[in-house]
């Protein structure tokens, strides 16, 4: 049963894996990784860098953005992805959109985030963000970041917020009024 | 009269009081005076930057063992101590968590991590974790560059190690190599703040 959740995860993140998800991820390829990325096919989620992220965190569209940033060891990040799923959960998929952007090394993929996934059967996207130009990409992602994980994007149009703190299941849903009106 | 002076002075206090809490909550910027400390060494001797008199600053990185960033970096760390203590810029490493919320991080792991690492410079533990919000520092690791000046140690840069956390031999900009070599050469400094992802540092919720 877990298998098939996951493929179905596979399939509905896009993944190489499977070959008959093949043309649809050709054309996510090219409009969204930045060409000097490979995603290895043997992961069931897509690394971008980020070029390749930037689309993913900006897109104009009605829906409320939830985009969390976090990593299999940071123990405060996995304490709130429950709460993250649960409004993943909740709220239509024309309506709210969960994207949890891991930034667990490359090197611990296969070892860490993939077994994590299985694990915890997350039903939210799940990314993998590898960029090492830090200087770059934090204040550009948000001024105020100042680089500590967790950190949370909330946005819908032009209207905008970050957190680089934790979030209790009330303090989530408490934010996310804000949005969803 | 007397009420109205001790009222003046109650209000002074409050302004005061409700000024620097604002500035301990930003943390320093760069030209700002760094306070000193009096904390716990793993040798078991208390550190403070005063007792460094022949000193022309100093590199305060606060770091940890449990962060995957801050391990990433401990070669690079030691290599800092390494070239710029005997230069009069020696690290001062804080470990700014709370133990009972990561016992990775308390004082035995910390000692076994440097014996391990076979770190030459000071491992302090920032103990009731009073030191570390005064300087701002808000992840591990988080580097503060201080210069020795006649009105104290002054913030010079603040941020990251480098540009790559993932590859010591990728990597392009030393920026806090650079911000020591300027200072060590009485140059400006070119990048005098930068950011670099890390770990938050874990207090009791």
């Amino acid at each position: 049963m877990k298998q098939i959740l996951l493929m179905l995860f596979v399939a509905s993140v896009f993944s190489c894996k499977n070959e008959k998800t093949e043309t649809a991820t050709v054309e996510t390829k090219s409009e969204i990784i930045s060409s000097d990325e490979k995603t290895p096919v043997n992961y069931p989620f897509t690394i971008y860098d980020y070029d390749g992220l930037e689309p993913l965190i900006n897109k104009e569209d009605d829906k409320v953005h939830v985009v969390n940033f976090w990593a299999t060891w940071c123990a405060p990040c996995v304490k709130e992805l429950p709460y993250f799923e649960a409004i993943n959960k909740k709220y239509d998929d024309d309506e709210l959109e969960v994207l949890l952007v891991s930034l667990d090394f490359p090197k611990n993929y296969g070892s860490k985030l993939v077994p994590f996934l299985e694990k915890h059967d997350l039903q939210s996207q799940v990314v993998a963000f590898d960029d090492v130009d830090q200087n770059r990409w934090i204040p550009a992602i948000n001024n105020d970041w100042s680089g500590a994980i967790p950190a949370t994007i909330i946005y819908k149009g032009d209207q905008r917020k970050f957190y680089e703190k934790s979030f209790t299941q009330e303090e989530l849903e408490t934010e996310l009024k804000q949005f969803l009106k | 009269m007397k009420n109205l002076k001790l009222l003046g002075v109650m209000v002074l206090v409050l302004t005061l009081s409700a000024f620097s809490t604002t500035t301990e909550d930003n943390g320093y910027e760069v030209g700002d005076l760094a306070t000193d400390f009096n904390l716990m060494n793993i040798d078991g001797n208390k550190v403070s930057l005063s007792d460094y008199t022949d000193a022309k600053g100093f590199i305060v990185i606060f770091t940890c063992n449990t962060c995957p960033y801050a391990v990433a970096y401990e070669d690079r760390i030691e290599a800092l101590n390494k070239t710029y203590a005997p230069k009069g810029y020696p690290v001062i490493a804080i470990m700014p968590n709370d133990p009972d919320v990561k016992p990775g991080d308390n004082m035995e792991a910390m000692k076994a991590r440097a014996k391990a690492k076979g770190f030459t410079f000071p491992y302090l533990m920032d103990d009731g974790q009073k030191i570390y919000p005064q300087y701002g520092a808000t992840k591990t690791p988080h580097v503060y560059v201080l210069q020795k000046t006649r009105k104290g140690n002054e913030v010079k840069y603040i941020g990251a190690i480098d540009d790559n956390y993932k590859d010591a031999s990728a990597v392009k900009e030393t920026y806090t190599a650079d911000a020591v070599d300027a200072l060590l050469n009485n140059e400006e400094i070119e990048t005098k703040e930068t950011r670099a992802i890390g770990c938050s540092i874990k207090v009791k919720s």
